[in-house]
C-alpha cells in the first residue's frame, strides 16, 4: 500500500469542476511532482492534501489513516508556500519555532530543534533577523526550515521557486534535491516548470483541466509521453509533431512524412509494430533526435537523412537549434553549437527514428 | 488516453482508519461566524430594525411620544404641505449644489497648484486640511464670530477705511444660507484637495511624458489627459460631499441655529425640531425617511459598483 | 521638454511659478484666518474686542477668558465652566473608540480570512450602515435608551457611538486585511494555530498602521459628534460639543466673545492635537472612509 494515497478526489467550485477524480499513490520517501499549466488543478489538489480546501468527494490517506476530515494541523504535514508565508512580525527563530510552540513543545527543546535545522540549512546567522531583512533565497530557506523542524510525515511544496531569480532557482533546486536524498522525506511538489519536475521528481503527475494525463518516472514521461499534451508540455523546445501515414506491412513499415510529395522513412519495428497500412499518425520526435549528421550517435540503428530548408538558427551556447521546413511542415533540430548553417540554406538533417513515438491523431494518445 | 496508476486494493488488515468530525471541529468551523454575529446582529437591529421602526412611525399618528396607531400617509401629506419643508428642500438644493461644486472646484484647483513641485508642500498641506479635524460646532462658532456683522469682518473693513463695506449675510434671511456654504467649503475643501492630490500622484508619469512628447501644452495635458483620468476621484468626492450635505446638521445649528427665522432650515434641522421641539413625531419621521431615501439613491448604486468592481 | 514648451521663455516660466506660490500663500492665509481670529479673540479683553479690530493682535494678551471658559462660564443655569463637559467627552470617547476598534478588527478578520457564503452581503449591509442619515434612527434610539434607563448617560452615548462606528471600523480593517496574504493564514493553520491565536499572534501584531488610522478616525468622529450628544444627553451629562453650542448660543447676560472663542479652542484642541501629531494617519483614515477601494 502506498504511503500517501489520493483516492478519487473531486472538487467542484460552483458549477466548475476543478478536479475530476484524481487517483495517485506515492510510496514512502518518494518525491511526487504535480505539473501542469496554470488552471490545471495542481494547487487545488495540493491544498486538498494539506486540508486547506476540503474536496467535494474522495479521500486522502496518509500512512493508512484517512485524513480527509482532519484539520490541517492534525495531518502531520508541513507546507512551503510560493510566497514563503513567513510571519512578518516574528524573527526567523520564532518563525521556525512557531509550529512547535503551538504543539506545546517546551522552550529549551524548541531552541535545540531550531538550532539543528538552522545548521542543516546554514541559516544560523539569520536567526535573530526578521523576514523583511532577508533576501529571497534566505526567505526560501527559512520557509523550508519551518517545514523541516516539524519532521512531518509529508512535505508539501507549492511552487517554492517561482519567486526566485533564474540563477538562485537552479541553486535552491539542487538544495531541495540534496535535502530529499539526505532525509528521505516524502514530498509532494507543485510546479508549472517542467524542468523542475524532471530534475526533482521520482514520480511525475501531469495534470490538465483537472484530470491526470500521465503518471510516471521523469524518464517515462519524457521518452514515452502518454499523449500529445504531455509530449508538448514536457521538454523545451517542445517535441516535434509531424503528420504522416503508415505504409507497408509487419516489420517492413515506413511512414510518409511531409505530405504526399514528402519523404518516406523506414521505421524500426519497435515503433510501428501493429500499425495498419494506411493509418494516419502523428510522429513525435524530440529536437535532440533530429540533428546534424556529425553529432549522430553511432549506436542508432534507424536513421533517416532528410534535406530541408533552414528557416531559423538559434544558438544557445551549448547547442544550436535549427528550424527546418519541408512542404509546409516545420521541425526543430538540436545540433552542435558550431554548426555552419544560415537561414535560407539547405541542410541535411539526421532523424533518429529509434527515439520516435507515434500518436493517434484522433484520440491524441500514444500508440504502442 | 489517461494513464492512471492503479491504486492498490486495500487489504483487510490495511483498511484505513477514518477519523470523523468531532464536536470540537464543528465549533471551530462555527467560531468565525460566532465572532461576527454580535456585530452583525447589532447592525441589523440598530440600523435596519430602527429604520423600519422610523418608517413605521411615519405612518402613525405619533405626536410627542411614539404611538402605534395607523395614520396612513397623513404624515407625508402634512410634511409636503409644510412651507417650512419646502424652505428646507430649497436650502438643501442651494447648499448642496454650491457646497459640492465649490469644494470640488477649489479642491481640484489647489491640488493642481500643489502638484507643481511646490517647495513648501509639507507646510501647506496641513494648513488646507486642518479644518477637517474640527467639529462642525467649532467651525460654526468660529465663522459666526468671524462674520459677525457688528464686530467681525464688516467692522474690520470699516476700520481699514472701507466704510461702505456691508456684510450682513449672517442676519440677512436671503443670504444666510450662503454663510453655511462658506463655512462648509472652508471645512471640507482641503479634504477634497487631498483626495485629488492623491489621485494626481497616482497617475502614471509615463502617460504625461508621452503627452509631452506628442507636443501637448501643460494646460492641454491637464484638460485632456489628467482631469479625465481623475474621474473616479470626482465621483468619490461627489459621494462624500453629497452625503455630508444631506446629513449636515451641527454646522447650521452652531452657525445660524436654522435662522434667521427659518432662513437656513435644512431637512436635518427640520427633522429634529419637528420631532423633539414641535411634537410632530410622525412628520419628523417622514422627513427622516425622505432623507434616508435621498442618501440611499446616491450611495447604493455607488457601493454596488464599488463592491462589484473589486471582485474582478 | 516638449516642443510647445520650448517656445515658453524662462521668464514666463518664472512668472508662472510666482503666480502659483502667490495663489497658494493667499489661499493658505484665508484657511488660517478663522483659527487666527479665534485665537487672538480669546486672548483679548471684551473692551478691546468691542473697540478694536478683529484682525489686530491682542494689545495685552491675557488667558483670563480661557480660565473663565474652563472653570466659570455659565452653560444653561450652572456656572462651572466647560471642564466637566470636557471630561464627559473623554469618558465617552475612550471606551467607544477602544470597543469599536477591537470589534472592527475582529469583523475585518472574519470577513477576509474566514469567509463564508454570504460574506459579501453581510459586509455590504455593514458598509451601508456607515452612510445612513442618523436622523433615521434617532427616534427609536431615544426611545430605547429611555427604556434601558440610559438616557442622559455617558454609557448610553458610548453604546450609540460603538454601534454606529462599527461599519467604519469594520471597513477599515477589512480593506487592510484583504491585502494580507492568505498564505500566512494557511501556514499558521498548518502550524497548529487556531482562530484566535492567528489573530493575536499573526494579524494583530502587523496591524499597527490600520489600528492608528482607525483610532484617530473614530476619536475625531466621536469627539466631534453633536447630533447624538444633543439628542441623547442633557444637562450635566452633555459632551463638549453640546456644551459649547449651549454656551455660545445662550442669550442671557453680556455676550463674552473671548470666552466663547476660548471654549471653542478647548473643544477643538484634542482633535487638532491628534491631527498635528499624526496627520498622515488622519488623512489616510479620511481617504479610507471616502474611497472604498
Amino acid at each position: 500500500m502506498s504511503f500517501l494515497e489520493i483516492k478519487d478526489i473531486r472538487k467542484k467550485i460552483g458549477n466548475n469542476e476543478i478536479l475530476k477524480g484524481i487517483n495517485i499513490g506515492l510510496e514512502k520517501g518518494g518525491f511526487l511532482v504535480l505539473v501542469g499549466p496554470s488552471g490545471c488543478g495542481k494547487s487545488t489538489l495540493l491544498n486538498a492534501i494539506a486540508g486547506l480546501l476540503p474536496p467535494s468527494s474522495g479521500d486522502i490517506v496518509i500512512d493508512g489513516q484517512v485524513v480527509t476530515d482532519l484539520h490541517p494541523s492534525k495531518r502531520d504535514i508541513a507546507m512551503v508556500f510560493q510566497s514563503y508565508a513567513l510571519y512578518p512580525n516574528m524573527t526567523v527563530e520564532e518563525n521556525i519555532a512557531f509550529a512547535l510552540e503551538m504543539r506545546g513543545v517546551e522552550k529549551a527543546q524548541r531552541e535545540a530543534e531550531v538550532k539543528k535545522v538552522a545548521k542543516t540549512l546554514q541559516i544560523e546567522h539569520l536567526l535573530k533577523r526578521r523576514p523583511s531583512q532577508l533576501s529571497g533565497g534566505q526567505r526560501q530557506r527559512v520557509a523550508m526550515g519551518r517545514a523541516l523542524v516539524r519532521q512531518p510525515r509529508v512535505f508539501l511544496f507549492d511552487e517554492p521557486l517561482s519567486n526566485l531569480d533564474a540563477k538562485l532557482r537552479v541553486e535552491v533546486r539542487a538544495e531541495i534535491k540534496a535535502l530529499h536524498q539526505n532525509t528521505h522525506a516524502t514530498i509532494v511538489y507543485v510546479t508549472h516548470d517542467q524542468i523542475e519536475a524532471m530534475t526533482l521528481a521520482t514520480k511525475i503527475v501531469v495534470l490538465k483541466e483537472g484530470t491526470v494525463q500521465q503518471v510516471g518516472t521523469p524518464a517515462e514521461i519524457y521518452n514515452r509521453p502518454a499523449n500529445l499534451f504531455v509530449a508538448d508540455f514536457m521538454g523545451s523546445p517542445a517535441m516535434n509533431m509531424l503528420k504522416g501515414q503508415v505504409s507497408g506491412a509487419d516489420g517492413q513499415q515506413s511512414i510518409a512524412l511531409f505530405g504526399n510529395d514528402g519523404v518516406k522513412v523506414a521505421m524500426p519495428p519497435s515503433v510501428t509494430a501493429g500499425l495498419a497500412d494506411g493509418k494516419e499518425v502523428i510522429l513525435g520526435l524530440r529536437p535532440e533526435a533530429i540533428t546534424d549528421t556529425g553529432l549522430l550517435d553511432p549506436q542508432v540503428r534507424s536513421v533517416a537523412r532528410i534535406e530541408a530548408d533552414v528557416t531559423m538558427v538559434e544558438p544557445t551556447g551549448s547547442d544550436t537549434f535549427v528550424t527546418g521546413r519541408l512542404d509546409g511542415a516545420s521541425f526543430t533540430a538540436r545540433t552542435r553549437a558550431d554548426v555552419h548553417v544560415a537561414p535560407g540554406e539547405k541542410f541535411s538533417f539526421a532523424f533518429n527514428l529509434d527515439k520516435a513515438v507515434v500518436f493517434d491523431p484522433q484520440t491524441g494518445s500514444r500508440i504502442d | 488516453m489517461t494513464t492512471i496508476e492503479p491504486v492498490p486494493a486495500l487489504t483487510p488488515e490495511g483498511t484505513p482508519q477514518r477519523q470523523g468530525r468531532t464536536f470540537a471541529d464543528g465549533l471551530r468551523n462555527a467560531l468565525p461566524k460566532i465572532v461576527l454575529a454580535p456585530s452583525f446582529a447589532v447592525i441589523l437591529v440598530f440600523v435596519y430594525g430602527f429604520i423600519l421602526w422610523t418608517v413605521y412611525l411615519s405612518f402613525t399618528t405619533s405626536r410627542i411620544l411614539p404611538v402605534y396607531k395607523w395614520g396612513g400617509f397623513d404624515a407625508y401629506y402634512r410634511l409636503w404641505s409644510q412651507p417650512n419643508w419646502y424652505v428646507a428642500m430649497q436650502n438643501l438644493a442651494i447648499f448642496g449644489i454650491l457646497y459640492i461644486g465649490i469644494c470640488i472646484a477649489l479642491g481640484l484647483f489647489i491640488a493642481i497648484l500643489m502638484d507643481q513641485r511646490i517647495r513648501a508642500e509639507g507646510v501647506l498641506r496641513p494648513i488646507f486640511l486642518y479644518p477637517m479635524a474640527l467639529s462642525f460646532v467649532v467651525t460654526g462658532t468660529a465663522w459666526k464670530w468671524f462674520l459677525n456683522p457688528g464686530l467681525g469682518l464688516e467692522h474690520t473693513m470699516h476700520n481699514l477705511g472701507w466704510t461702505s463695506f456691508k456684510f450682513d449675510w449672517l442676519v440677512n434671511p436671503n443670504m444666510a444660507i450662503y454663510t453655511v456654504v462658506i463655512a462648509g467649503v472652508w471645512q471640507a475643501s482641503g479634504f477634497v484637495m487631498a483626495m485629488f492630490l492623491a489621485g494626481l500622484r497616482g497617475i502614471d508619469g509615463e502617460i504625461v511624458k508621452a503627452a509631452q512628447i506628442d507636443g501637448a501644452s501643460n494646460i492641454a495635458i491637464y484638460r485632456r489627459i489628467i482631469i479625465p483620468l481623475l474621474r473616479p476621484i470626482f465621483l468619490s468626492a461627489f459621494i462624500v460631499l453629497a452625503h455630508m450635505a444631506i446629513k449636515s446638521y451641527d454646522l447650521v445649528i452652531a452657525l445660524t441655529g436654522g435662522g434667521p427665522g427659518n432662513a437656513t432650515e435644512l431637512p436635518s434641522t427640520f427633522m429634529y425640531s419637528y420631532t423633539f421641539n414641535r411634537n410632530q413625531m410622525n412628520v419628523g419621521s417622514a422627513s427622516a425617511v425622505m432623507m434616508l431615501m435621498g442618501i440611499t439613491a446616491i450611495i447604493v448604486p455607488y457601493l454596488y459598483s464599488e463592491l462589484r468592481e473589486r471582485k474582478q | 521638454m516638449s516642443a510647445a514648451n520650448e517656445t515658453v521663455s524662462a521668464g514666463q516660466a518664472r512668472t508662472a511659478r510666482y503666480f502659483i506660490y502667490a495663489a497658494l500663500i493667499v489661499l493658505a492665509l484665508v484657511y488660517l484666518l478663522p483659527l487666527y481670529v479665534m485665537l487672538t479673540t480669546s486672548l483679548k479683553s471684551l473692551d478691546e474686542i468691542r473697540g478694536g479690530d478683529m484682525l489686530a493682535l491682542p494689545k495685552d494678551p491675557s488667558i483670563a477668558a480661557w480660565v473663565k471658559a474652563w472653570g466659570e462660564a455659565c452653560i444653561g443655569v450652572s456656572c462651572v465652566g466647560i471642564k466637566g463637559y470636557f471630561w464627559n467627552s473623554i469618558k465617552m470617547v475612550v471606551p467607544a473608540v477602544i470597543i469599536s476598534t477591537l470589534l472592527g478588527a475582529l469583523n475585518g478578520y472574519v470577513l477576509t480570512k474566514w469567509r463564508f457564503p454570504g460574506h459579501k452581503i453581510v459586509f455590504g449591509m455593514m458598509l451601508f450602515a456607515c452612510f445612513i442619515p442618523f436622523q433615521a434612527v434617532l427616534i427609536p434610539m431615544a426611545r430605547l435608551l429611555g427604556l434601558m434607563g440610559l438616557s442622559n448617560s455617558t454609557t448610553g452615548l458610548v453604546m450609540v457611538h460603538v454601534i454606529y462606528g462599527l461599519g467604519f471600523t469594520t471597513l477599515f480593517f477589512r480593506n487592510y486585511y484583504e491585502a494580507f496574504p492568505d498564505e500566512l493564514i494557511k501556514a499558521a493553520m498548518i502550524d497548529g494555530a487556531g482562530f484566535f491565536r492567528i489573530f493575536w499572534r499573526i494579524l494583530l501584531p502587523t496591524s499597527g498602521p490600520i489600528i492608528v488610522v482607525t483610532i484617530i478616525y473614530q476619536f475625531t468622529n466621536i469627539w466631534n459628534d453633536f447630533l447624538f450628544g444633543v439628542s441623547f444627553s442633557g444637562g450635566a451629562s452633555s459632551p463638549m460639543t453640546v456644551a459649547l453650542n449651549n454656551l455660545v448660543s445662550s442669550s442671557t447676560g453680556v455676550k463674552e466673545y473671548n470666552v466663547d472663542m476660548a471654549a471653542a479652542i478647548f473643544a477643538a484642541l484634542p482633535t487638532l492635537f491628534v491631527y498635528i501629531v499624526a496627520g498622515r494617519y488622519f488623512v489616510r483614515g479620511l481617504m479610507a472612509g471616502a474611497v472604498k477601494g
